[in-house]
């Protein structure tokens, strides 16, 4: 049996920790939860006064399918929704595009214009849930389809709220769905800050993802350290534009994985908190106590289920869900056992929000903060995560910021690096996945997954060619001029964007008028 | 362009890693290039989002003996029939193909009849994967 002696990212683990071990002073490194720095919480009572948020991620199919699967999880009892969008919306392709052949619907919903946006939230009040929206390049646009579906039901835009991930740093660094150059892709993410800031004042502009990092294969410490790096690449962007930080810093969100090292993963979170709070305050001059506070969503890692023995994954996304709630996360979406060989049924994803609510309602784990303060090891840990940190981000700023280590590829080395010795090291048998190199189970049947219809793609496709045949075409070429205009004269580019979805101008035409412009990205690829 | 047999069967093993369609994941391409070209083998890793006409395009210019194509966003359907048809077109029938990712046992089925050698899954080993490239690249 292989004897681990080291965390997932190849910290060294003592066989016993005292208190000679870790050097903490409680008021300047801990303190009480909801007081700076907030490693032991945002808010005084944390789960006492309210449970996370349990929003599981969904979209498949077309608006109708996924709006039918919004509605099923509202009344199973989850409390706030989450979009999953297909390929083609992620990447900037309208369903008919050459570019999205085999691929509508798939992974996520498909959203070509504001016709699908209404489709995909009827029935849903806009003023009374909150939405996630998972899109990065284009989130501009998606954006401006939501606000205009909440003008079309009489909701005012100060009482929407929700969360766009818009985290374009992290696209270059490890999800790769990026559209445009890092530069103009930056500029559409501050017109973003700027323009809620000013009208939609409860909305997250950005989730700042250290979830896909991971799941290229990081180590939690490279997933803490450039998630914060990109974090402090946005706000030096919010104020190169003029912006007052605390304008902006409340409504800045993170999202962190919650792999399997269940004490690495609690002291990655609490190092989290604390490195955010000190830099937000010492170093930016956030004033705001809202700025300091470091508020994550929290997904189980699906690089850690496994296609073998699926049922298993049932264990290891609850451990990874407590792992998420002990470090204090705002938001949970645990993962479906069966996510490893298709987009979940709806069994799989009843059993992983049942799984949050047994966290909640019947382990104990909410009834009082941070209970692992005070631990040797939880304690050292923390400390020994931050440091690491703090070294990445002195490599990170040598280099010359975000930016640059973007594109000499240091960031995609370094997570390639990492996931190859685990591979290495899984393959060798010195690290055991149950079901995969260890206990072993011959002759496994194969569960039952969720088919997605061909047919939706060619629904999807007529739906889009019947919204261009049905509008008013010399409205939509006014629109996109408008958007061409702003993307070259450097204004706003929401206003103008927001006329081309009212005028049911398409995703796809609004990106193409927008590459016109920025141009397209394309990674040198490393491996 | 293409090398006769006689020089194939004594230079390394070539291997083109494609990623076609829209799909990002590319954990699992990077990490089978690399074990590839640590057992010695000649990898060129396409990049992302390619088309299947610029897959088959670098297989022909690369001259390789495998074509591994890696996507996890189901389209595999789709993208896998038109690389295979296209390699025909380019009278590249000799080159091998092998798939890997989120593919459904059913789907593997069809796409093995349409010609593909292997399918490989999450959770393979990528000394089985290095194993099977061997074997197919030597017609062993």
């Amino acid at each position: 049996m292989a004897e681990r002696r080291e965390t997932l990212s190849w910290l060294e683990v003592q066989r016993l920790y005292r208190p000679r071990d870790v050097q903490v002073d409680y008021d300047r490194d801990l303190a009480d939860p909801g007081e700076y720095p907030y490693t032991r919480g945002i808010h005084p009572g944390m789960y006492r006064e309210r449970l996370w948020t349990m929003r599981q991620f969904a979209g498949f199919g077309t608006a109708k399918e996924t709006n039918e699967r919004f509605h099923y999880l509202l009344r199973q009892g989850q409390t706030g929704l989450s979009t999953a969008f297909d390929m083609p919306t992620l990447m900037g392709y309208d369903s008919d595009d050459p570019h999205a052949l085999g691929e509508v619907g798939r992974e996520g919903v498909a959203i070509d214009s504001l016709r699908d946006m209404e489709r995909l939230f009827a029935g849903i009040p806009l003023g009374e849930v909150s939405t996630s929206m998972t899109i990065n390049g284009p989130a501009i646009i998606l954006f401006a389809m939501y606000l205009a579906v909440a003008e079309r039901q009489g909701v005012p835009w100060e009482k929407v709220r929700g969360t766009l991930q818009a985290d374009i740093l992290k696209e270059y660094i490890a999800q790769k769905e990026y559209i445009f150059p890092p530069k103009p892709s930056m500029r559409l993410i501050v017109d973003m800050m700027e323009f809620a800031a000013r009208e939609v004042v409860q909305w997250n502009t950005i989730s700042i993802s250290g979830y896909h990092i991971r799941e290229a294969g990081s180590t939690a410490v490279q997933e803490l350290a450039f998630t914060l790096a990109d974090g402090f690449a946005y706000v030096e962007a919010g104020i190169a534009r003029g912006m007052d930080v605390d304008s902006f810093a409340p409504r800045l969100s993170f999202f962190f994985n919650a792999h399997m090292d269940f004490f690495e993963e609690i002291a990655k979170y609490r190092a989290a908190r604390r490195i955010w709070a000190r830099r937000m305050r010492e170093k930016y001059g956030a004033k705001n106590p809202r700025s300091w506070m470091l508020r994550f969503h929290t997904q189980t890692a699906g690089c850690s289920l496994t296609a073998q023995q699926p049922d298993v994954n049932i264990i290891r996304t609850a451990y990874e869900a407590m792992a998420g709630v002990l470090g204090g996360t705002q938001s949970l979406h645990t993962n479906s056992m069966d996510e490893v060989l298709s987009l979940p049924t709806e069994k799989a994803v009843t059993i992983a929000l049942r799984t949050q609510q047994v966290l909640a309602y019947e382990t104990g784990v909410a009834g009082t903060v941070d209970p692992l303060a005070g631990s040797y090891f939880i304690e050292d840990l923390t400390n020994r995560m931050e440091a690491a940190a703090e070294e990445y981000f002195q490599r990170i700023d040598a280099m010359g910021g975000v930016l640059a280590g973007i594109e000499n590829g240091f960031f995609q080395r370094e997570i390639a690096d990492a996931a190859y010795r685990y591979q290495l090291e899984v393959d060798r048998k010195e690290r055991i996945i149950v079901g995969v190199n260890g206990f072993i189970e011959p002759d496994e049947e194969p569960i039952p997954t969720l088919k997605i219809d061909p047919a939706l793609e060619r629904a999807q496709v007529l739906t889009v060619q019947q919204v261009r045949a049905e509008r008013d075409p010399a409205a939509v070429e006014q629109a996109l001029a408008a958007v061409r205009a702003a993307a070259v004269d450097g204004s706003n580019l929401m206003p103008p964007i927001l006329d081309a979805v009212r005028a049911y101008a398409t995703e796809g035409e609004i990106v193409q008028t927008m590459k016109t412009v920025f141009g397209s990205y394309r990674e040198a690829a490393v491996f | 362009m293409t090398g006769s047999s006689e020089e194939k069967a004594t230079r390394p093993i070539r291997v083109l890693v494609g990623k076609p369609g829209l799909d990002g994941h590319d954990r699992g391409a990077k990490v089978v290039a690399r074990a590839l070209r640590d057992a010695g083998m000649e990898v060129i890793y396409t990049g992302l989002h390619q088309t299947p006409e610029e897959i088959v395009e670098a297989a022909l210019q690369e001259d390789v003996d495998v074509v591994g194509l890696s996507i996890l966003s189901g389209a595999h359907n789709t993208l896998v029939p038109r690389v295979i048809e296209l390699l025909r077109t380019q009278g590249m029938d000799d080159v091998q193909v092998m798939v890997g990712g989120i593919i459904p046992e059913e789907d593997a089925q069809a796409l093995r009849q349409l010609g593909v050698v292997a399918v490989f899954g999450p959770g393979t080993e990528t000394e089985e994967i290095v194993r099977f490239t061997r074997s197919c690249a030597r017609g062993a």
